[in-house]
């Protein structure tokens, strides 16, 4: 089994484009402001977390399939090249085979939506241009197409869990030889619709938009190096009742932790975890329920802190809502060992 | 763990013993061997939603059995049940029963589907718009609208404790779901999953394919010289994909093998592929070269066929360009020439057409053709033969450029 580190991330969040962006929201440990979004029908407007425009547009958005593309394609691009770095150059002359997964909950839900309303209205009039957005592998095509990579490529559709589950997928890849390098991505747009379908469940949930992206190669990188360590099982927790129980089985999967340890989980799971030693980051508060991209901000953040020598390891765990309970470990393994340490 | 992987020293061998398919035919093995045998069609009006608007009225619309099979769902869950979780229930139950399996802790389901419960969201945005301040059933809509829901039914209904993958590549995403769970157990990941594809017609998805003008109003002809578009249909197959060790220890009866798989992008553009089929000989060259098998030894090709002027031509140039001197005795066919294109489900469905093609020693004609285009020089079946065949190869392409193919072996 080839060992699989990070060799970038990317992040594309209602704190701004790139990870310094992120890094500073995180580290301030206050919610961002959120913003109004109408919502027909109602006097009261919906609250949510878009991602500010960039402070310079992209590049990329000049490209010919990038134009007319949904947000989330603009976000899953942002972060990937950020992810890719130098890299992207390399991909694109054919010098290595980069597979890519893309996880999301909604996809491109603002083209599904305004599509289905014009369809409503005369579907003789609705515009072909926007249905094939519509799909949820569009922007992972679009991404593609931008770096010119031809081989596999999945999109994957769940809860937040399903980016820890994509980057297992990834490293499979890695392993069985069918790409040379995998970027992950997690990306979500807003939408009305996904905003107000998110109330129903949670009415102190703010809805947030963005991409988050880890890039992972099995060379050692220079710098810091950071691990991907472990993936646990998927554990079911499709049912309230045994979601704590499903989250305790992950946790047994990972190490104990240390006080030089991080740990970024979800409300959830928060029982699984009480006797967590180390310290503790939590950026749904911050940040906003993103779903893919909020199970992407916290991969790139604490693949960040291990990077900037904040912590020596970190567990991303996730217990999703309506699937699965999850979790990821990175590790700096220059300070420890790759193993997992399991629970007594 | 999902990740670190498990040390195996050599590839294990993956078999089918088990299978699940509903389509327009019906639901069963059994009627969907005869119809895919015979030649069948399955195409008439749409009644699941109002067509009266759009350019094209017809599709292979599923007769759902008025019962599901037995299942450990409650009475509340088998209420809020809608179609693409019925379709999969079927399906999938099938697969389950005819494998033999129980319940095990940890069974992944690998899915593939482009829309899920999509009736759900139309639904939803429906009443969100018409009655902004009334929320009865938005809950339970957004629920079994998401895309995991429906996996999450199924593994409810057969009692287990399943990781739940599902791939979402459009057309293609039965095909890599059945791929990714064959690269699963052959790489020691899980010793068994139960994967496949599905997807139920919908008014959004229906009026999508014809905005952009590619339905056709009569009955699609893959490779015919005239064809002016696809023909939409819904359905599911799944397959019990395990060990062989673990098959042969527990005496179950082999479907057949699957000895390949690639997957593929095509950057061309978004719903168009490139012309020559670049990404579609790569897809097929490199599953041959994962069963380690060459043109000459593959009997049949079951080809994506959608019957698209774009599509067929640039897969007839790719076979063209795989086979070489082989292309002109191959035998080929699209089979949703009888029940049409089932998007997610469609790699899935076809790949049990594969299997039944295998198991009874024949190729599935598809009638429909009245002029063989010139650019395809291979031989499509057009008529129900038998035929002794011990290798099929099963293409799948979809929108965005995600390409997958798949190889099958006969057992023994």
């Amino acid at each position: 089994m080839s060992r699989v580190f990070v060799h970038g991330q990317g992040a594309v969040s209602p704190a701004g484009w790139g990870l310094p962006a992120l890094r500073a929201s995180l580290k301030n440990k206050r919610s961002l402001p959120a913003q109004s979004l109408a919502r027909p029908g109602w006097d009261k407007p919906l609250l949510v977390r878009s991602v500010p425009p960039p402070l310079v547009r992209p590049a990329f958005l000049a490209h010919p399939r990038l134009r007319r593309a949904s947000p989330i394609t603009h976000y899953a691009v942002g972060a990937a090249l950020e992810a890719l770095g130098q890299d992207a150059d390399l991909i694109r002359s054919g010098g290595l085979q980069l597979g890519i997964v893309t996880c999301t909950l909604t996809g491109g839900i603002s083209y599904s939506r305004r599509f289905y309303e014009e369809v409503l209205q005369n579907p003789a009039t609705a515009s072909p241009m926007i249905f094939p957005e519509t799909v949820f592998n569009a922007f992972a095509s679009h991404l593609a197409a931008y770096l010119g990579s031809s081989v596999v490529n999945y999109t994957l559709v769940g809860d937040a869990g399903t980016f820890l589950q994509g980057l297992a997928v990834a490293a499979g890849w890695l392993d069985s030889g069918m790409a040379e390098a995998c970027v992950i991505i997690g990306a979500e747009e807003l939408d009305w619709t996904a905003a107000d379908a998110l109330r129903l469940f949670d009415r102190r949930a703010v809805h947030a938009s963005g991409a988050g992206a880890i890039y992972l190669n099995t060379l050692h990188p220079a710098g810091v190096p950071v691990e991907l360590a472990a993936v646990t099982d998927s554990f079911a927790a499709t049912r309230a009742p045994g979601r704590h129980e499903a989250a305790r089985k992950m946790r047994a999967q990972l190490p104990v932790g240390a006080s030089d340890e991080l740990l970024c989980a979800s409300e959830c799971d928060n029982s699984a975890w009480n006797d967590w030693p180390g310290e503790l980051l939590t950026s749904t508060e911050i940040l906003g329920e993103g779903f893919a991209a909020a199970a992407a901000w916290q991969c790139v953040a604490v693949c960040d802190a291990i990077q900037q020598s904040r912590c020596v390891a970190a567990n991303v765990s996730i217990t999703g809502q309506s699937l699965q309970a999850i979790a990821a470990r990175f590790v700096n393994p220059n300070f420890l060992k790759t193993q997992t340490r399991t629970q007594p | 763990m999902l990740f670190p992987l498990p040390k195996t020293p050599r590839p294990r061998r993956i078999v089918i013993t088990g299978a699940g398919v509903i389509t327009a035919f019906g639901a069963g093995w059994k009627i969907n061997a005869e119809g895919f045998r015979s030649g069948r069609t399955a195409f008439r009006p749409v009644t699941l939603f109002d067509v009266s608007r759009q350019r094209c009225k017809i599709a292979a619309e599923i007769d759902l059995p008025g019962d599901l099979p037995p299942n450990r769902l409650s009475r509340g869950d088998l209420r809020r049940l809608q179609r693409a979780s019925g379709l999969l229930l079927l399906a999938g139950a099938e697969a389950w029963d005819q494998a033999g399996w129980t319940p095990d802790s940890h069974l992944p389901l690998v899915l593939g589907t482009t829309s899920g419960e999509m009736c759900l969201g139309q639904e939803y945005l429906l009443q969100a718009l018409q009655t902004p301040l009334c929320f009865k059933r938005q809950t339970e809509r957004v629920t079994h609208y998401l895309v995991q829901q429906q996996g999450i039914n199924l593994a409810n209904a057969l009692g287990v404790e399943a990781e739940v993958i599902t791939i979402s590549n459009a057309c293609a995403s039965g095909a890599n779901a059945i791929g990714h769970a064959w690269q699963l157990v052959r790489e020691g990941r899980a010793d068994r999953v139960l994967t496949g594809g599905y997807d139920a017609l919908c008014h959004m998805t229906y009026a999508g394919f014809d905005t952009l003008q590619v339905l056709s109003p009569t009955p699609c002809r893959p490779f015919d010289a005239g064809r002016d578009g696809l023909t939409l249909g819904e359905g599911a197959a799944l397959l019990a994909l395990e060990d062989l060790n673990s098959a042969q220890r527990r005496g179950a009866e082999i479907l057949g093998e699957i000895i390949g798989y690639a997957a593929t992008m095509d950057t061309h553009h978004l719903t168009q592929p490139h012309p020559e089929g670049h990404a579609a000989l790569a897809a097929m060259k490199a599953a041959c070269a994962s069963a380690g098998v060459t043109p000459e030894q593959i009997d049949y090709v079951n080809a994506h066929g959608t019957a698209t002027p774009q599509n067929d031509a640039a897969e007839a140039a790719a076979i063209n360009a795989w086979a070489g001197p082989r292309a002109v005795t191959l035998p080929v066919s699209s089979t949703k020439a009888g029940v049409g294109h089932l998007l997610g489900a469609a790699g899935a469905v076809e790949a049990a057409v594969c299997l039944m093609a295998l198991r009874g020693q024949w190729l599935p004609p598809q009638p429909s053709l009245d002029m063989p285009d010139p650019a395809c020089p291979f031989q499509v079946v057009r008529q129900p033969i038998d035929a002794k065949i011990k290798t099929t190869l099963s293409n799948s392409f979809g929108f965005g450029g995600a390409n997958a193919t798949l190889i099958f072996r006969r057992w023994p």
